[in-house]
């Protein structure tokens, strides 16, 4: 079964309260702990893909207008307190396995290498039709 | 070919002959599209049969010899479609009837008695023309790129969309579709001639660059094994350059590719960490890819016809010269990144000479160059902008402006390995003035 796994990080003031207040350590322990988690994935016979998206200064929000030309305003919607940070996608074999993966990583090590219990939802993906629908 | 048995010199020898025999099925039948087709049919067909039955006497004649009855096999069927189709079209007026392409004369023997690599002229000039083919203007970058390594390289499908990232199914449309657009604007397997063929060397020279930059720049942490297309941009380069040797933009692009290819050991740490250029371990750079780059550059230089990629190599030829980043000749980088600029509007090229123009000069000089940038609408809120100021108002002191510079550039770069360099920057910084 193959799950999305999403990490979301807190939208506002990244700069004065998120990775950009850390001391230059942490940051190096959280990257490679990334870095280890993605390697570890890769060994288990359980990766399929993993991205980092770019900040959110950067996002944009695209409707198609009247005439079907984009209609570009900025992004993430207004009301999001958080922002999607990143993502996996998985291929386990239960729920229950994806459940303690995102645990993982929801716990990776933030200022003074205090688990950060990020939110991260999980999401199964959808497969192709049985063979006889 | 990455087949299971065959050795790399087995590997090297098919890549090598790749873009030979694609010229002589292209000659022979005029289609490039299909010929294409029946050339990989034919290498995939080597890498199976060779390592069991080893190589043949005469590899090339071999692969040709596939790859012609592949091509003829296809035609065949194609004729006995059309047969059936022709009910059809004889009802159609005259002017929507499309002429069979004539047969184009076999300009050379096929399946010659040449053997091995040894290529002739007109293989060479096969090469040559192959290159202009796949780069031509008419196709988009990305398609460039990939036809090129496929025609050209002799690379697979798979094999190029595992160093793109992407499934292997988008990267045959993405070829067939560069293809079919070959077709339709109708690009005629000749060498161009007089002021277009410098401009199509141009674009040539161009998508080689991008393939480089593409292998290098995302040769770090866990992509690792994307560093091959360094590798084969620069066996294309070299290609290039031993087809053409008196054109010094080509002897230059070889040059400025082992130049910075050289540095590639020292250019992260095991973690993925990039390790920029003043901190790097020169020990661990390539003495022998620096030895060849600055031979093939000061060679070029003298020949007096100076360009863009040249400067480049030799701006980088004088930091690979330096055995310590406080030896490197400021003096002289600035002066070529002087030269640069008056030879193209390149936004990039200014960041560059703001730099060499601070560590000549002092970071006044730097931060006051990089203010046109401001109104540049290429480069204002590029995070290259944002970084490299902070790294001049750093220079001079500023550490608060330069902290809030960093984490602009952070904020926007699109590299991960990029953006942990720079919230580092921060954060050491911060430590620096006791702001935790």
């Amino acid at each position: 079964m193959k799950y999305m796994l999403m990490m979301h990080a807190p939208r506002a003031g990244w700069k004065d309260a998120g990775i950009g207040t850390w001391p230059q350590e942490d940051i190096k322990s959280h990257i490679s702990f990334m870095l280890g988690f993605n390697k570890e994935l890769t060994q288990a016979g359980e990766f399929v893909n993993a991205q980092g998206l770019a900040l959110p200064e950067e996002a944009r929000v695209v409707r198609a207008g009247r005439t079907g030309a984009p209609e570009v305003t900025d992004g993430p919607f207004p009301e999001a307190k958080e922002f999607l940070a990143g993502f996996w996608i998985i291929d386990c074999d239960s729920k229950e396995r994806a459940y303690e993966l995102a645990a993982r990583v929801s716990a990776a090590p933030g200022k003074g290498g205090v688990p950060l219990n990020m939110p991260i939802e999980v999401r199964e993906v959808m497969s192709a039709p049985p063979a006889d629908l | 070919m990455n087949a299971d048995g065959l050795n790399s010199t087995g590997e090297n020898l098919l890549r090598e002959l790749a873009p030979q025999i694609l010229g002589a099925v292209v000659r022979r039948f005029g289609d490039f599209s299909k010929a294409e087709d029946a050339v990989q049919e034919a290498l995939l067909a080597a890498a199976v049969q060779w390592p069991g039955e080893g190589v043949p006497d005469n590899p090339r004649g071999w692969l040709i010899h596939v790859a012609v009855r592949r091509m003829t096999d296809q035609l065949r069927a194609e004729l006995a479609r059309r047969r059936r189709e022709t009910a059809v079209v004889t009802q159609s007026p005259p002017e929507q009837q499309v002429a069979p392409a004539p047969e184009l004369p076999a300009l050379h023997a096929l399946g010659s008695t040449s053997t091995g690599v040894a290529a002739d002229a007109a293989d060479q000039d096969d090469t040559l023309i192959l290159l202009f083919m796949c780069c031509h203007p008419a196709l988009t970058r990305p398609s460039a790129i990939a036809l090129t390594l496929r025609a050209v390289g002799g690379l697979t499908t798979a094999e190029i969309a595992n160093a793109f990232l992407v499934p292997e199914a988008t990267m045959a449309q993405r070829i067939s579709r560069a293809k079919q657009r070959i077709k339709t604007s109708g690009v005629p397997f000749r060498m161009p001639m007089g002021s277009e063929r410098d401009e199509r060397l141009g674009a040539v020279l161009h998508v080689l660059y991008l393939i480089f930059n593409e292998g290098y720049a995302s040769s770090i942490g866990p992509n690792l094994q994307r560093t091959d297309l360094s590798n084969e941009a620069i066996r294309l380069a070299r290609t290039v350059h031993n087809v053409l040797p008196g054109d010094t933009e080509a002897a230059g692009l070889l040059a400025l590719m082992l130049l910075t290819d050289a540095r590639r050991p020292a250019r992260t740490a095991p973690d993925g960490e990039l390790i920029p250029l003043a901190a790097q371990d020169r020990r661990l750079w390539d003495r022998d890819a620096i030895a060849e780059g600055v031979a093939l550059i000061s060679q070029t230089l003298s020949k007096g016809a100076v360009g863009a990629y040249q400067l480049q190599a030799a701006i980088a030829a004088v930091h690979d010269e330096a055995a310590r980043a406080e030896d490197t000749d400021w003096p002289q980088i600035l002066a070529l990144y002087g030269l640069l600029k008056r030879m193209s509007d390149n936004p990039m090229v200014t960041l560059n000479h703001a730099i060499a123009a601070a560590m000549v000069h002092g970071p006044p000089a730097g931060l006051d160059l990089l203010r046109a940038l401001d109104a540049d609408e290429r480069m204002a809120g590029h995070y290259r902008l944002a970084a490299v100021r902070a790294h001049l108002l750093e220079m001079s002191g500023d550490s608060p402006a330069a902290i809030e510079r960093y984490q602009a550039a952070a904020a926007r770069t699109t590299s991960i390995p990029e953006r942990n360099y720079l919230l580092t920057q921060a954060a050491r910084l911060r430590e620096r003035i006791g702001q935790m």
